[in-house]
Formats: structure tokens, sequence, C-alpha cells
């Protein structure tokens, strides 16, 4: 707690660390099912944007939407119990670049989690198809923004370009958890798992 | 400062226009005007113009029986507002406009509803079918433009637009959307 402290742990809740090592088990269970649609989600999309032009490739673009949407709502299910059951602080014992390095990744990755599925709602209202979620008429999201071709052209760079920088970072973020796991050989990954 | 130009751009209008005011038909003011159709693919409306289209409406208020118009619709314009999707339209299994290049509606009759409102009859010819069509038009004058509009649903396989592949992503009813503007009768 005291590292934790000297690096800078904001007084707001969200940045609160609980005293006990462990998370709750409705956080590892959002943690891993956004994981799986975050991963599936960029798959997708990046297999969906090369196809010519088909029903399947309609239907991918709508999961892709679907999915997207489904992390937004898991983003800020997530966030609002992160709010009421703080996260266990860092393991003790590790170097102070590596406490920055996570708490800014972290910090990243929750700010990605939310601008990701909106730069692509974003994206889909200004190219004039609104998101339809499940393709259920009645859960038709409002449009963002009005359609327009120059702003959906930037829109999807911006889309494409947080889809990289997460990639980035989820990459970072797993082989650090696999580097405290099989040579650091502590508990932080573990405590991440399902069964403990 | 530009109010004599565009009293001077007035007169020529309305003398360029006289000769349609004696043969009754007003062309379409296709500035003001417009033509879309909104399909709905996965459940998602997606509404897209028809930027070529040309025609005239003959109707006198007082006899809208006898009212007449027609429309020509240039297949080719119709724009989705993306390159895949506008050549898969053109495509034979959809509008195919290397053969059918025009679709057009001509209405002959106008059945009064409620004030304002009127229900067109006529026949949409589209891809080498036609077929009758009952339309609800609202008329509107304003400023010296009379403008009809209204939205219309047909089946896009009636008139064999779309392959059976697509059945399960491109829903059977479009509506037509249209706002066309004439200058007012008289």
């Amino acid at each position: 707690m005291r590292d934790a402290a000297r690096y800078g742990v904001t007084i707001l809740e969200f940045f609160a660390m609980s005293a006990n090592n462990a998370y709750t088990r409705p956080a590892i269970a959002l943690h891993w099912l956004m994981a799986l649609m975050i991963i599936g989600g960029f798959a997708v999309g990046l297999y969906m944007t090369g196809l010519r032009l088909s029903p399947d490739k309609l239907k991918l673009y709508s999961w892709h939407k679907w999915s997207g949407i489904t992390v937004l709502a898991l983003a800020l299910i997530r966030i609002g119990w992160r709010l009421r059951h703080p996260v266990p602080a860092p393991l003790p014992g590790q170097p102070l670049w590596q406490l920055r390095a996570a708490h800014y990744t972290h910090l990243a990755l929750y700010v990605l989690i939310l601008a990701i599925p909106l730069s692509g709602w974003l994206y889909s209202s200004a190219s004039g198809y609104p998101v339809v979620y499940l393709g259920i008429k009645a859960l038709r999201l409002p449009d963002l923004v009005a359609k327009d071709k120059e702003l959906a052209t930037a829109l999807k760079q911006v889309h494409e370009l947080l889809n990289w920088t997460m990639a980035a970072l989820v990459t970072v973020h797993a082989a650090a958890a696999l580097k405290h796991h099989l040579i650091d050989r502590d508990g932080t990954l573990r405590r991440m798992l399902p069964s403990r | 400062m530009h109010l004599r130009s565009v009293a001077a751009t007035l007169a020529l209008a309305s003398l360029i226009s006289a000769p349609a005011a004696f043969a009754a038909e007003r062309a379409i003011d296709a500035a003001k005007s417009s033509i879309s159709a909104e399909f709905t693919q996965m459940s998602v409306p997606v509404n897209a113009p028809f930027k070529k289209f040309s025609g005239g409406v003959d109707l006198d208020p007082a006899k809208p029986a006898e009212a007449r118009a027609h429309f020509d619709i240039d297949t080719a314009s119709f724009d989705i507002g993306d390159d895949d999707y506008n050549a898969e339209v053109r495509k034979p299994e959809w509008f195919d406009t290397a053969k059918f290049p025009k679709a057009s509606f001509v209405a002959s009759g106008l059945k009064p509803t409620t004030p304002g409102n009127f229900e067109a009859s006529g026949k949409l010819s589209l891809k080498g079918k036609t077929i009758e069509l009952k339309v609800p038009v609202t008329a509107k004058t304003e400023g010296g433009l009379t403008t009809y509009s209204g939205t219309v649903s047909i089946s896009r396989k009636a008139f064999a637009i779309g392959s059976a592949s697509w059945d399960d992503t491109v829903e059977d009813t479009v509506k037509i959307r249209f706002r066309i503007a004439v200058p007012a009768a008289g």
C-alpha cells in the first residue's frame, strides 16, 4: 500500500484499493467476459472490413456492432461495480516504474473500453446506418450524429486507431500478467482467475 | 442590392415556365424535390436518395379526379453513399440499371381524403414490371411552390429486385419517400 500511495493513487473511489487481496467474483467474470468479447469483436472487425459486399458481410457488421454495444454496457456495469468494490492493491515488492506502468495501462484500458464502442457507434451514425441492437427494432439506438460522409471517414480512422492502441495495450497487459505468473511467480494473475 | 436581379430572375423564370402553364403541366423543381428509398437490412433502416429524376404534374385543384402526373427516375442515380453498395444495387439481381435505366410512376387521378391529403392512383414501372399503387399524398402550397409529399411501401420482390440469397438480410418491404415540388397552380 505504501508503494501504491507513492505512485500517486488518486483519491477517487475508482482507484481505491481494497485491503483484501482478492477480486470479487463479478469483477473476475466481467474481466474475462469482456476480454473474450473484445478479442472476438476485434477479430471480426479485422476480417469483415476486407470482405466483398454480401449478406454474410452485413451479418458480421451487425454482430460486430452488437458485441461492441454489449462491451459498452458491460464497461459501464464494470465501472459501477468497481466504484463500490475496490480492487486489491498491487502485490508488494514491485518497482515504482512497474506500478506506474500498470496504473496507466489499466486507466487507458478503461478509457478505451468506453471510447472504442462509442467511436464505432458514432461512425455507424455518421455513415447513415443506425445501430439496431440485436436486430430488435424496439432497441434501435439513437443516432449520435447526422449522416455525414467526411465525418464518417474521420471516425473510421479514429475507430481503427483506438483499436490498434487497445491491441497494443492488451498485449502489454497480457505479457505483464504472464511475466508476473511465470517469471516473478507471484499471485497477480492467479487472483484474477476464476478458480481459486 | 440583389433585389433587382432576383426580381429579374423571377420574371425570366415565369416567362420560361409560361408555355408549361399553358400546357397545364408543371415541371417538377428537381432542386427542391426528393425521391428516396428506405430499405431495411438486418433490421437497420437505410434511406438512400435517387439523385436524378424528372417529371411533371398536371393538377387543377378544382378537379383532382382529372389530375395527371408522371415521373421518370434514373435507377443508376440511387446513392447509398458507399461505392460497394452502389455497384451492388446496379447489378442484374437488383435494379439491373444497364437493362432498365429508368423507373417510372404515372399517376392518374387524385382522390381527396382529408383537407390537404389525397390518395393518388398510379402505375409504378420498375425493372420491366408494372404494378398499380395507391399512394397517400399530402399537398402544401407555400411561397408559390406546391409540394406533394408522402411515403408508400412496395415489395421489392414483386419487382424481382434482389436475389433470394439476400432474403434473410434485406427485408421485402421498401419505403419510397417522395417530396415533389412544382410551381403552384394558377
